[in-house]
């Protein structure tokens, strides 16, 4: 259990340094970010000074070397954007918003997803069933900037839930159901057909020739094991939620979170909240993939970790 | 119903069978079974011709795929021909339109169906060739992966476990921001985020075809590794393949319109549908029209694509069939149970 909790740390460790290098190198490719932090009357000698009190007049690999010596010193620069703020804290002010919008979306997400997925399971082609396959499907194709824009459109003016600045917790509904829209798709379909599988079994008929209440077999004995799949899925969810779709969700509804400092931290060209950003994101990544894993051991006894 | 065949056991009873017995079995099998199924022989077009909603799929997908290769033939206007003083005309159907433009114009100006279809153009561009080039270099990897084994195989696997732990959208975004928006840099980018999901295909069915006699018997006659992959192995991939390729295609078609609403892929004067929807986004409650509308075409090409992967896979894939026949006999055990 030990020594694959630390192989899995490994590679983990190896993702968060993959993404960091190829953000690091693909940032310095395009040269500097002076011209975006002086104003164009600047002079050249003004220029040469902040390129080289920023350092980026130094070669890409010692400027590598240099900021992965920073961040084991948990130093992650300075923000050139949201001026002589460390770029960890102007995240720190982000990330919690962020993180109550995956939450609330993944929450909704969840149950939804196995209520309409166990229902439709229960009566395999029938009206329930064909409806949702026929919703998801089609819900699937829409892209999700398109769905929160109809979100938007009809329910900020007529049931006045979109709040434009801090309010009470009603403003998380929207956003969230936009997030959680896509993966309720997704993951209604996977628990719809593992209960299937599940419900055709023949621990199944036994539990049923033994006279255990049909709610019992379906909610203790087959959602148990459909759950298996689903666990996987969902925190690959998660995982894109936090590493993308919020982005979307968060720009349209102008909500204050990662995703749109990221939109902000791309188009200022402030290299070090970049980096922060997609190391904050690459670790929370690292650690959700982790997490899932020990969730499969525990609702699968069957899987040995190696 | 939970014994979709039957008993072929040689007890007493069925030692009496005939094979007029088999022919009634087998039609009584059939029964109730999806008609996928029963067109298991039907062959790729037939198979469409019973499917609806794939023939439908296709044909719109066929007549959108023509409109976008011939865009400036098809579109009355170029996609960025037309000034101020022709903005904001409302479409035919609503006072003021004309059919001079038949969805009207933006508020640039520019006439909408001579958007969608050439940002159509781009979009469908940018979906093929992104799944040509990651297809390309993931079966190959997965290819070389797969015969291979060992240390190159623990290497690339581990390559591609890597890239897939963490998803695309924010490095995508990162990347095209950097490298500035133009369809090649999509494509570029979005290829590097998309290859890894055909690596592991192929590493998984060349790993069971590897098995197989005709590949031992290929090698025993002492062809070259190359040979044995691109001549024996490879053609069996082509059936999931192509279903890959195609729900791919789909994936790659919302992941540029993504990139270019939120304003760092496709830039003017390119056009694509996420540019479109893009464009639109500042009129959201004056003319919700401005989104609507390229928003339902793209939903609509994505969910075509989806429909004839479908087809594709129920041609091609006997798992999918089998598939489709128990779920379709749990439905019929449920009903019986209720």
């Amino acid at each position: 259990m030990g020594r694959y909790l630390a192989g899995r740390l490994a590679q983990g460790l190896i993702v968060v340094f993959g993404v960091t290098i190829v953000v690091f190198v693909a940032t310095r490719l395009v040269g500097d970010p002076v011209d975006f932090i002086l104003p164009l009357s600047a002079s050249p000698e003004q220029r040469m000074r902040l390129r080289a009190d920023l350092g980026f007049d130094r070669p890409v690999i010692t400027q590598f070397l240099d900021y992965v010596g920073d961040v084991f010193r948990l130093e992650f620069g300075t923000s050139t954007y949201y001026r002589n703020e460390g770029t960890l804290s102007v995240v720190g002010d982000f990330l919690p918003k962020t993180l109550q919008l995956v939450g609330a979306g993944m929450l909704l997400a969840f149950v939804i997803s196995i209520a309409l997925g166990t229902l439709a399971a229960l009566r395999p082609g029938k009206v329930t069933d064909k409806l949702l396959v026929v919703l998801s499907l089609g819900g699937l194709a829409t892209p999700q900037f398109f769905l929160c824009q109809l979100l938007l459109l009809y329910t900020s003016v007529e049931f006045e839930l979109v709040q434009f600045g801090p309010g009470p917790w009603t403003h998380l509904i929207v956003p969230s159901i936009a997030l959680a829209l896509p993966a309720v798709g997704r993951l209604s379909m996977v628990v719809r057909s593992s209960m299937i599988d599940e419900l055709n079994t023949q621990y199944v008929k036994a539990a049923r020739a033994k006279g255990i209440s049909r709610t019992r077999i379906v909610y203790v004995h087959a959602l148990r094991n459909a759950a298996i799949p689903f666990v996987t899925l969902f925190g690959w969810e998660v995982i894109r939620a936090l590493a993308g779709f919020t982005v979307v969700v968060e720009n349209v509804f102008n909500w204050p979170g990662l995703g749109n400092l990221a939109i902000i931290a791309i188009k200022e060209r402030d290299f070090f909240l970049i980096q922060t950003i997609v190391l904050v994101v690459a670790l929370m990544v690292v650690a959700i993939n982790i997490v899932i894993d020990l969730v499969y051991r525990y609702i699968d006894p069957r899987v040995k970790l190696s | 119903m939970s014994d979709p065949h039957p008993t072929h056991a040689p007890d007493e009873y069925t030692a009496r069978h005939h094979e007029s017995d088999d022919a009634v079995h087998a039609e009584q099998a059939m029964e109730g079974r999806p008609f996928e199924v029963r067109a298991a022989t039907k062959g790729l077009f037939g198979e469409l011709l019973s499917d609806k909603t794939g023939l439908v799929a296709l044909v719109f997908l066929g007549l959108m795929v023509f409109a976008a290769v011939f865009a400036p033939f098809v579109a009355p206007y170029g996609p960025t021909e037309g000034n101020l003083s022709s903005a904001s005309i409302p479409p035919v159907w609503s006072n003021g339109g004309g059919w001079d433009h038949i969805l009207g114009t933006d508020p640039q100006g520019y006439d909408i169906v001579s958007r969608l279809i050439y940002g159509m153009r781009t979009s469908l561009l940018i979906g093929a060739a992104v799944v040509l080039v990651a297809g390309t270099f993931g079966v190959v990897l997965g290819l070389i992966s797969g015969y291979k084994g060992g240390r190159t195989d623990r290497l690339l696997m581990g390559w591609v476990d890597v890239q897939v732990a963490f998803p695309g959208l924010l490095l995508a975004l990162i990347m095209i921001a950097i490298l500035g928006g133009s369809i090649s840099t999509v494509i570029l980018v979005l290829s590097f985020n998309g290859w890894m999901v055909y690596a592991r295909m192929t590493r998984g069915v060349v790993l069971s075809m590897k098995e197989r006699p005709f590949v031992e018997a290929a090698e025993m006659v002492g062809c070259r590794p190359r040979r044995v992959i691109f001549t024996h192995i490879l053609p069996n991939l082509w059936s999931s393949l192509s279903t890959l390729a195609v729900l791919e295609f789909a994936r790659i078609l919302l992941a540029e319109a993504t990139l270019s609403f939120l304003g760092l892929g496709i830039q003017f004067p390119d056009v694509s549908l996420g540019l479109v929807a893009s464009n639109g986004r500042d009129y959201l409650f004056s003319a919700p029209r401005y989104i609507i509308i390229p928003g339902i075409l793209l939903s609509l090409l994505v969910l075509s694509v989806n429909f004839v992967a479908s087809w594709l896979r129920v041609v091609f894939d006997p798992q999918e069939r089998e598939k489709r026949f128990a779920a379709n006999a749990t439905a019929g055990a449920s009903k019986g149970a209720a």
